[in-house]
């Protein structure tokens, strides 16, 4: 099963930081995304765009992980080549990991 | 109890006016604030300030201000915006232009300036890992105000304050705590208001904008999608909620998605008035699109503020060609290995050659069905207006000299402003105000 099934998330930036935040529909699966969705998955998941393993921070209130994403200078808003700068687009790619 | 109504009438300076119209007339709002300020905008600005003394505030203010003052003057609304980019001043003066053109006759209209810390480059010091740039390529400096000269702007009785690099919630968070009286070493208020402010920032992102997935996460009425706003109470809990009958929903998703936003770590979102902490943060349903917000809190404030550096960063060229039918992809991945034997032959830093439709956001086309199109998009930065030229005619050449039937180029070249954060020490750094009546 995709994260999608159980998790929304949000993509946000900072410089050539991206942020990812998931959060589990429902209350019951928050558990499981913090068993299944580690740092570990999701960093091999993003490897093309970051420089080092990812961060995740756990906010449980919220049945919710961040995780801190750095990516290459060169790949920061405001100088990126990329379509998506801002790296919007990842929290899309983020859903899409097998859990 | 005392309850203060702020409302978001812009979370970027391109954002749609009918909504912020809508707020103004039907909210019943104390507060109307428009965060349109990107970082890179005020660098733009300060080129734009520099051709033209009077320019270089944001280019939608004029359009802004003529649709809300009317509703707002009418409403008692007090307006609150970053619209003065690099010129705050000239940004009131164009303000009170439109007032007295509406007939609104005695509005005070408030700048506030000090934020651009050009001035003050050797104060500069680096940002986590990152170096300070040259000096030779520094466009622009501005260093991210808090909350304090706001609130104090508000005290004296402005109508409609005007600002340039103000920290976005901090625009928030000012009117609240000029309206509640606040004290500001109370850092759990600072970080409730500063909660509050961040929710509201973007605009429609907490209404269901940036939001939609279908079947998934279903948004009604997006065409007239409402913005938010918050009933402030006096110990900084709010509700959250929009104009009734507008478009868009507040639900536990959206407020969570939303406080999340550009938050790296929850428990330390640092901003000019004090340092966040949204851990414990509570969202309460309250009836559908009132969300009760509660639990933020907060750490002294930090001693540096960041400073946005606008830096020259060369060009950035782009071009793009489409290939359609049977065999598209096969022609659009011969026509990325004629381009990549091209462009490394003509000084291009990080060229890079995407599939639209396949691999330009993220994946790899291996993993992907054939499409029935693909966009074949190139795009490299240059230092040498000549090397940018040359890439867009490579791509264009492609129509005569590539694959067959490659149709529909575009290209364009661009100057590459970018930002580069650093940090100064706050004592450096003095708001200044000024107001004046319509």
């Amino acid at each position: 099963m995709k994260l999608r099934t159980i998790a929304h998330a949000r993509a946000g930036d900072k410089g050539n930081l991206v942020n990812i935040s998931v959060f589990a529909y429902r209350d019951e699966d928050y558990a499981m995304l913090v068993e299944r969705v580690t740092e570990e998955r999701v960093s091999e998941l993003f490897r093309e765009h970051i420089t080092c393993p990812v961060k995740r921070y756990f906010i449980p209130n919220l049945c919710g992980l961040n995780f801190v994403l750095k990516r290459r200078p060169t790949d920061s808003v405001t100088r990126s080549l990329r379509l998506d700068a801002h790296g919007k687009s990842l929290s899309s790619l983020m859903l899409s990991l097998e859990i | 109890m005392k309850k203060v109504r702020i409302g978001a009438g812009a979370g970027f300076s391109g954002d749609r006016i009918e909504p912020a119209v809508e707020l103004a007339e039907k909210g019943h709002l104390d507060f109307l604030v428009f965060e349109c300020l990107a970082e890179r905008t005020i660098a733009l600005s300060q080129l734009r300030k520099r051709e033209d003394p009077d320019a270089g505030f944001d280019p939608l203010l004029t359009e802004r201000m003529h649709a809300v003052l009317p509703a707002c003057r009418r409403n008692g609304v007090r307006v609150i915006s970053n619209m003065g980019a690099a010129n705050p001043r000239a940004a009131a003066r164009e303000t009170i232009e439109i007032a007295r053109m509406l007939g609104l006759r005695g509005l005070r209209v408030a700048s506030i300036e000090g934020d651009d810390v050009l001035h003050l480059k050797g104060a500069f010091r680096p940002f986590d890992d990152q170096p300070l740039p040259g000096n030779t390529t520094i466009i622009s400096a501005n260093a991210y105000l808090g909350a304090d000269a706001l609130a104090e702007v508000l005290d004296r009785g402005a109508d409609i304050v005007l600002t340039g690099r103000v920290a976005d919630p901090s625009l928030f968070l000012g009117a609240l705590i000029h309206a509640f009286g606040w004290e500001k070493e109370s850092w759990n208020l600072m970080g409730r208001g500063t909660a509050v402010g961040h929710l509201l920032e973007c605009a429609g992102q907490l209404t269901g904008g940036y939001f939609a997935d279908p079947g998934y996460k279903d948004v009604p009425d997006l065409d007239r999608l409402g913005f938010p706003l918050a009933e402030v109470c006096e110990d900084g809990s709010a509700f959250l909620t929009k104009v009734d009958g507008s478009g868009g929903l507040i639900t536990l998703q959206t407020c969570r998605e939303q406080i999340l936003y550009e938050v790296l770590n929850p428990s330390s979102y640092v901003t000019p008035d004090v340092i966040a902490d949204f851990t414990e943060i509570r969202f309460d349903q309250q009836a559908p699109g009132a969300m009760r917000v509660s639990g933020a809190k907060g750490k002294p404030r930090p001693r540096d503020l960041k400073v946005s550096i606008g830096i020259d960063d060369g060009l950035i060229a782009e071009g793009q060609i489409s290939y359609a039918g049977p065999g598209a992809l096969a022609r659009a991945d011969l026509a990325r290995q004629i381009l990549e034997k091209r462009l490394a032959q003509i000084g291009a830093e990080d060229p890079r050659i995407d599939l639209i439709g396949l691999s330009s956001m993220h994946g790899s086309p291996a993993d992907s069905p054939a499409p029935y199109e693909v966009r074949l998009r190139a795009a490299a930065r240059f230092r040498q207006e000549v090397g940018a030229k040359r890439l867009t005619r490579e791509v264009e050449s492609l129509y005569l000299n590539g694959p067959a039937a490659g149709a529909g180029v575009t290209f364009a070249i661009r100057e590459n402003i970018a930002i580069v954060p650093a940090l100064i020490a706050r004592e450096f750094v003095t708001p200044s105000i000024s107001m004046e009546v319509a």
